[in-house]
């Protein structure tokens, strides 16, 4: 992964900005920006961010790499799109959060303990692995993500939803072993990996 | 005069004859306004009531008092030019303004009685105006400049059939415009740097058999007036030729700031550092290729810095935005990108101003790589071979940011080439930067009050704004382009064109010896009794359009083509002899005595109101079509500007028993809206001192007021009319009652 990081930073010699917009999704746009600062005042999280949209723009033109990649600020984008709707400037801009979250996490670079990124990485695990998501599988892992106490923790104090999913035939304790698959599987297995070859090949990467 | 015949029609339309008593208004006619004709019609300003008046005329009436609607209504239908005629608002003044009712009734007729004295009065003063006797046409225009604006100018001129007297400084034609490599792009799709035009420009000026060219040649001397102006011609050989031409258009231009004035941004300290004319002059060096700094590198970063020397409220450096630069460094920007896309071009700017397209430009300079940066620029250094530029980040709050460039270019603001200030009042006002480059006349005017068009602030010269933007305070003088105002190739084309328009009405109006604006088409203009003058110079001095002139002997010497008939003259004359034929002392002075002023004891005040025509007489008119009431007591004479206003009118008022006096003019100062410009000013001034004068007679200063009016004020003038009847009431009635 650091490979990637010092292979990226030797081929664009510092120039941040050409590096998202050849390597990040929809990055190319960032240089339109016009930093009117719509996008900021239209996030719901707005307050919440370290760096708003605007802000993160200017830190590419800036050359600020490292605070850029390993700022948990895309990461906090919910997709409402708000800001996509109202730039004046038709930035893509809910898709550039997420193509800048991708690219730190593809160079090493994205908080370790991100929330979004932790479950993001759950999920995707999850759902490769039958087609479909686990839900069972998908809370517990959530719930032990901090290690065995807190999880026990998390777990006894959604004991009673639990039991009442039960008892409405909403959860199979069942899945636990496995769960159920789709039916081609494999087929799935294999778009899947397709569709990662055609990403690495087009960002450059060789591996995921 | 004794061949005066005077008629006075009472018009009963409009709801006069019901409100109104005609009857006896018909009887003062007779009575007071000793008018020899007198008809009451049911509707004057029908085909029947104007055929009426004709008629009159035809059988030798030679003055008419038309007692109806405003002088401002019904001005189509009212039209009878070969005589004199003054109008009574009875509608607009009395009935649409006064509360129906039997209580009222006594002094709405009394007020309509006392607006039927007024009228005759007047009509008896008045001339019919019959012209300028010096009226020449002279169909040249002198366009001074040979740069965008100026060629632009001399083309429509031309085209439109004029002939042009076209006069350039410098040994070619094209001015600022002539030293750029590219010009911001004014079609769609405003994408890329378009090529000037210069070029196609000067090849039709040189082939334009209507156009006149002098190169290398300056204005000597500009004497005379609209219509007959005599151009002294200096070329660079030192030899004068005369030209004679009908109206001026000033195309003189714009300096660039001096970057020596910013040392701190390296201007003038650092070879690397430019304005955006030595980034001009490096990219046509370059012609196409990759951009050398003067030690011949070639650059490979380079840092825009907008509002350099501008948008400064220090009042060290230029304090506006000459709305022209960021589109400007833009296109300098992709300069370097078309050339080459992987120099590092960064413009940094505070507030990015991109005027009419300029915002597509920007997008396509976006596309093409161009970073755009917001910040304050606090400094550039030398390092190294090339530069350090120190700016405070506006968005990512780092107020110690540091570039590295081979090349900083300062986008430094237009300074107008407007010429000597005749104004010496505004000269604490200029920075004196913007002094300095304006030492030398550009006109040379032979005129009483300078040799240059008056400036308003910053160097720009003066005009009114909202009303007559073109109209410099010297007629048919028009300054045109970035002298007016910080403009592009785009707006002083399009300037140039408007400028050249009102040349050529100018020289149609002074053909046959009409005003310009605001009293466009008036034959009137100032004469002066020479046996009365004392020579005071006042007329001369306070001429807004510096109109008057003096002779040897120092008497005024009035040049009518000059004049815009706003009567400030005849406001200053402590002697009161100038006049105009249709508009003087006496015409006023003898409406003010005709008024029946009631003795103390019926306790009914009278209030003289003297209403500029342009603003406040408007008002008042539309107060009274909103039927807006106000008192009774008030006696209004519109007048052609406060300037006009004599204090012997203020004098005699007070003398002949009217409890007050209320001014009404246009807003002054720098923003000012005063159609005459300097008169509601010069107005206020002489207001200043009336105090005193009231004092020394134990009179209230409170009896004269000055109140500032716009057109628009149609709640607030009756509401400054009752208050003030209402402080009459309080402070008492005049001693001076008969």
């Amino acid at each position: 992964m650091s490979d990637l990081n010092a292979q990226a930073k030797e081929k664009y010699h510092n120039n941040f900005l050409k590096e998202v917009a050849a390597n990040v999704e929809e990055g190319d746009w960032v240089k339109m920006c016009m930093q009117c600062g719509v996008c900021s005042g239209s996030c719901p999280f707005g307050p919440h961010w370290a760096h708003p949209p605007q802000e993160i723009f200017m830190m590419i033109r800036a050359g600020k790499r490292e605070e850029v990649l390993t700022s948990d600020s895309m990461w906090m984008c919910t997709s409402c799109y708000n800001c996509i709707v109202r730039c004046p400037r038709k930035l893509p801009i809910t898709h550039i959060m997420h193509g800048l979250a991708n690219y730190a996490h593809r160079l090493g670079l994205a908080p370790k303990n991100q929330p979004t990124r932790q479950f993001a990485k759950l999920f995707w695990n999850n759902i490769v692995k039958t087609g479909r998501v686990n839900e069972l599988k998908l809370s517990l892992g959530l719930y032990f993500k901090d290690g065995l106490a807190s999880g026990i923790k998390t777990g006894m104090a959604m004991k009673n939803v639990g039991l009442g999913l039960m008892k409405a035939k909403r959860l199979n304790p069942m899945e636990i072993l496995g769960g159920h698959g789709c039916k081609d599987i494999k087929g799935i297995q294999a778009m899947v990996k397709k569709a990662q070859e055609i990403e690495a090949k087009r960002k450059g990467f060789t591996a995921a | 005069m004794a061949d005066q015949k005077i008629a006075a029609y009472i018009c009963q339309g409009c709801g006069l004859g019901d409100r109104l008593d005609t009857k006896a208004l018909a009887q003062i006619a007779k009575t007071d306004g000793k008018a020899h004709l007198i008809r009451e019609h049911e509707f004057l300003c029908n085909a029947d009531g104007v055929a009426t008046i004709q008629k009159d005329i035809d059988e030798g009436v030679t003055h008419i008092a038309i007692a109806a609607c405003s002088r401002r209504a019904k001005t189509e239908a009212f039209y009878f030019p070969t005589v004199a005629m003054s109008r009574a608002n009875l509608r607009e003044g009395v009935i649409w303004i006064r509360p129906e009712g039997d209580e009222h009734q006594e002094t709405t007729q009394e007020m309509a009685q006392d607006y039927v004295r007024m009228a005759c009065a007047e009509a008896k003063k008045l001339i019919q105006p019959t012209g300028n006797p010096t009226a020449e046409r002279n169909t040249t225009v002198l366009v001074v400049g040979g740069g965008i604006t100026g060629m632009t100018a001399a083309l429509e001129a031309s085209k439109t059939g004029y002939q042009v007297v076209l006069v350039e400084k410098s040994g070619q034609l094209g001015g600022w415009a002539g030293k750029l490599w590219k010009r911001v792009p004014f079609k769609e799709p405003f994408a890329n740097p378009a090529d000037t035009g210069v070029e196609a420009m000067a090849a039709a000026i040189q082939a334009d058999k209507n156009i006149k060219l002098y190169l290398n040649a300056t204005i000597a001397k500009t004497d005379g007036a609209p219509g007959r102006f005599n151009i002294d011609i200096a070329t660079e050989s030192g030899s004068v030729t005369q030209e004679h031409v009908g109206a001026i258009v000033q195309a003189s231009g714009f300096t660039l700031y001096d970057i020596a004035k910013l040392p701190e941004l390296g201007g003038g300290v650092n070879p690397h550092v430019v304005d955006q004319a030595g980034l001009e002059a490096l990219a046509k060096a370059a012609n196409g290729g990759a951009i050398k700094r003067a030690d011949g590198s070639v650059v490979n970063s380079v840092v825009f810095v907008q509002c350099a020397g501008q948008r400064d409220d220090s009042g060290k450096h230029l304090s506006y935005c000459s709305g022209t630069c960021c589109n400007t460094s833009i296109k300098q920007a992709m300069y370097f990108k078309d050339q080459n896309p992987d120099v590092d071009t960064i413009v940094i700017f505070d507030d990015l101003r991109t005027p009419g397209n300029g915002e597509d430009f920007y997008r396509s300079a976006q596309k093409k790589g161009v970073t755009f940066t917001k910040g304050k620029v606090a400094g550039v250094t030398a390092s190294g071979n090339g530069c350090k530029v120190t700016f405070n980040d506006l968005i990512l709050g780092d107020e110690n940011t540091t570039i590295d460039a081979d090349l900083v270019v300062l986008a430094t603001g237009q300074v107008p080439n407007s010429g000597v200030n005749i104004d010496p009042s505004k000269l604490e006002a200029e920075t004196e930067a913007a002094a300095e480059v304006k030492q030398i006349s550009i006109l040379n005017l032979n005129y009483r009050q300078g040799p240059d068009v008056p400036q308003l602030k910053q160097g720009f010269v003066d005009s009114h704004f909202i009303c007559f933007p073109y109209e410099s305070r010297r007629t048919g003088i028009y300054p045109a382009g970035p002298v007016r105002r910080p403009m592009d190739i785009a707006q002083a084309m399009e300037d140039a064109t408007g400028a050249t328009m009102k040349a050529v009405q100018a020289i149609e109006n002074a053909a046959v010896g009409r005003a310009a604006h605001p009293r466009s088409g008036d034959l009137s203009f100032p004469s002066f009794r020479a046996e009365g003058c004392t020579q005071c110079k006042r007329c001369t001095v306070e001429c807004p359009f510096g109109a008057i002139d003096e002779d040897e002997k120092r008497y005024p010497v009035f040049n009518e083509a000059r004049c815009r008939r706003c009567g400030t003259c005849m406001g200053a004359c402590p002697v009161r002899v100038i006049s105009f034929e249709n508009y003087s002392v006496d015409s006023v002075g003898s409406q003010i005595k005709a008024v029946d002023i009631p003795d103390e004891f019926q306790e009914k005040p009278r209030i003289l109101i003297l209403a500029c025509e342009n603003d406040a007489y408007p008002a008042l008119d539309m107060a009274g079509m909103n039927h807006n009431e106000y008192s009774a007591y008030v006696r209004i004479i519109p007048v052609r500007c406060l300037g006009s206003v004599n204090l012997i009118w203020v004098t005699d008022a007070l003398n002949s028993g009217y409890d007050g006096v209320m001014m009404m003019g246009c807003k002054h100062g720098d923003n000012y809206q005063c159609h005459f410009v300097k008169g509601s000013e010069i107005a206020s001034i002489r207001l200043s001192k009336v105090d005193e004068t009231l004092k020394s007679l134990n009179l209230e200063t409170e009896r004269v007021q000055n109140y500032e009016v716009a057109i628009t004020d149609i709640e607030r003038v009756p509401q400054l009319i009752n208050d003030y009847a209402a402080k009459i009431q309080e402070i008492g009635l005049s001693p001076f009652k008969f």
